[in-house]
């Protein structure tokens, strides 16, 4: 368990596509009833696609744009900037190097990728938090984007509905009106075949034979293995398992109730998996925000997005959140924090 | 619990109109509501009213709705 005194998110803004994709006119591939029954049990409606010279740092660009224009932030005062994806510019260099020149932030500026996929919000948030606790750095941002339309297969239904494309900053300042705040951060890497895109890299480097597109199951599903699958029903067996378990620690460590926490941000992986948990931990709806019906699972991204597209006016004050993700590792994480007169930025469209 | 209880929990979870007939010999994956979600349904299932862990290769193995009764069960 981590734990973090007097440092907090300041501001947030995020950035999404201008391509509306309504889920229900998905029909490339898939009959419209079948396409109908998916997309009204997993509860996507719409999502985003980022077209072809779209980048997630270029959604994650814009909205820190957004963000240090919006507060008037000295960019000579970002001694750190965190970038988070998955799907990065390109294998080398780092990505938030790039972007530390785009920004225009100082060459003094620490600059670092985390390769992770769904919880990496609260690991990059604590990276961060302890990164700051020494001191000696005033500002950083954290960023977070994603492109995972562009991974999974369209051809594949157990994927083609679920992902879309965002990308989001957040400031992170010392300050002592901050209160403490907690992560829990679990890895399993015998799961690690659950969720997995097998080609491309240097295990299976990309070949004719990794970019074939193959039937892959009964279901006639097809997918190359350079695009990403996902074994669903074990994924949903371990998430129901170990969330819960890992939500009762994280609270009980921080000596705190669910019902402390103003809100209850889940990681929108689909709203059959957060309907399922809200219901076993028998948590109030009502603080649960949800942005699965309008941007889908956008991996690492969705529990900022929801932040700042759901609690956009109701951050006022000092607020607690309780923070929840899981995904491709596997590997999941708890974070309870702490909020205080976060700034929130309306969203742009890219 | 007995079969025909389960059965009618199956009903209820995979949303089936036509329940009629239904019996342990019933090949579930015929079902015209059977889908690639519908293994999550059932994890769900075993899960709330068993307490039982059960992965995707578990329910491959099944092709009856039998079989599914015994995952319970057994």
């Amino acid at each position: 368990m981590l734990e973090y005194d007097g440092v907090g998110i300041t501001a947030m803004a995020a950035a999404v596509p201008h391509t509306i994709i309504n889920n229900y006119e998905y029909t490339d591939y898939f009959p419209a009833e079948q396409v109908k029954e998916v997309v009204d049990k997993v509860g996507i409606y719409e999502r985003r696609f980022a077209d072809a010279d779209t980048c997630s740092s270029d959604l994650c660009f814009a909205a820190a744009e957004k963000l240090l224009t919006d507060n008037s932030i000295d960019r000579s005062e970002i001694d750190l900037l965190v970038f988070i994806s998955q799907t990065p510019d390109y294998r080398m260099p780092a990505t938030s190097i790039l972007l530390q020149h785009r920004l225009g932030l100082p060459q003094s500026c620490v600059a670092l990728d985390i390769n992770l996929g769904c919880a990496a919000f609260c690991y990059g948030l604590s990276v961060v938090y302890g990164m700051m606790q020494g001191g000696g750095i005033r500002k950083a941002l954290l960023l977070d984007g994603e492109t995972r339309s562009k991974v999974y297969s369209p051809k594949d239904r157990r994927s083609a509905f679920i992902f879309g494309d965002a990308g989001v900053a957040a400031l992170i300042e010392r300050d002592t009106k901050f209160g403490h705040s907690w992560f829990s951060l679990n890895s399993d890497g015998s799961r690690g075949d659950l969720i997995m895109i097998p080609g491309g890299g240097y295990r299976h480097p990309s070949s004719i034979e990794t970019l074939k597109e193959r039937v892959i199951d009964e279901y006639g599903n097809i997918r190359s293995d350079e695009q990403g699958y996902m074994r669903g029903g074990d994924v949903f067996n371990f998430v129901i398992r170990e969330i819960p378990r890992d939500i009762k620690k994280t609270l009980e460590y921080a000596e705190k109730s669910k019902d402390d926490m103003d809100y209850i941000v889940f990681h929108q992986a689909n709203n059959y998996i957060n309907s399922y948990i809200a219901k076993k931990m028998k948590l109030d709806v009502e603080r649960i925000p949800s942005t699965i019906a309008k941007y889908g699972n956008t991996s690492s991204v969705s529990v900022p997005l929801t932040i700042i597209s759901e609690l956009r006016d109701k951050l006022d004050g000092n607020k607690t959140l309780l923070l929840s993700a899981f995904g491709v590792g596997m590997c999941w994480a708890t974070g309870i924090v702490s909020f205080a007169d976060c700034k929130i930025s309306e969203i742009v469209e890219v | 619990m007995e079969l025909k209880d389960f059965i009618n929990r199956i009903v209820e979870q995979l949303e089936i109109e036509n329940a009629k007939g239904l019996n342990g010999n019933t090949h579930f994956r015929e079902l015209e509501e059977w889908s690639s979600l519908s293994v999550m349904e059932l994890i769900a299932l075993y899960d709330d009213e068993f307490d039982k862990q059960i992965g995707d290769v578990d329910i491959k193995k099944c092709s009856t709705i039998d079989d599914l009764y015994k995952l319970a069960t057994e």
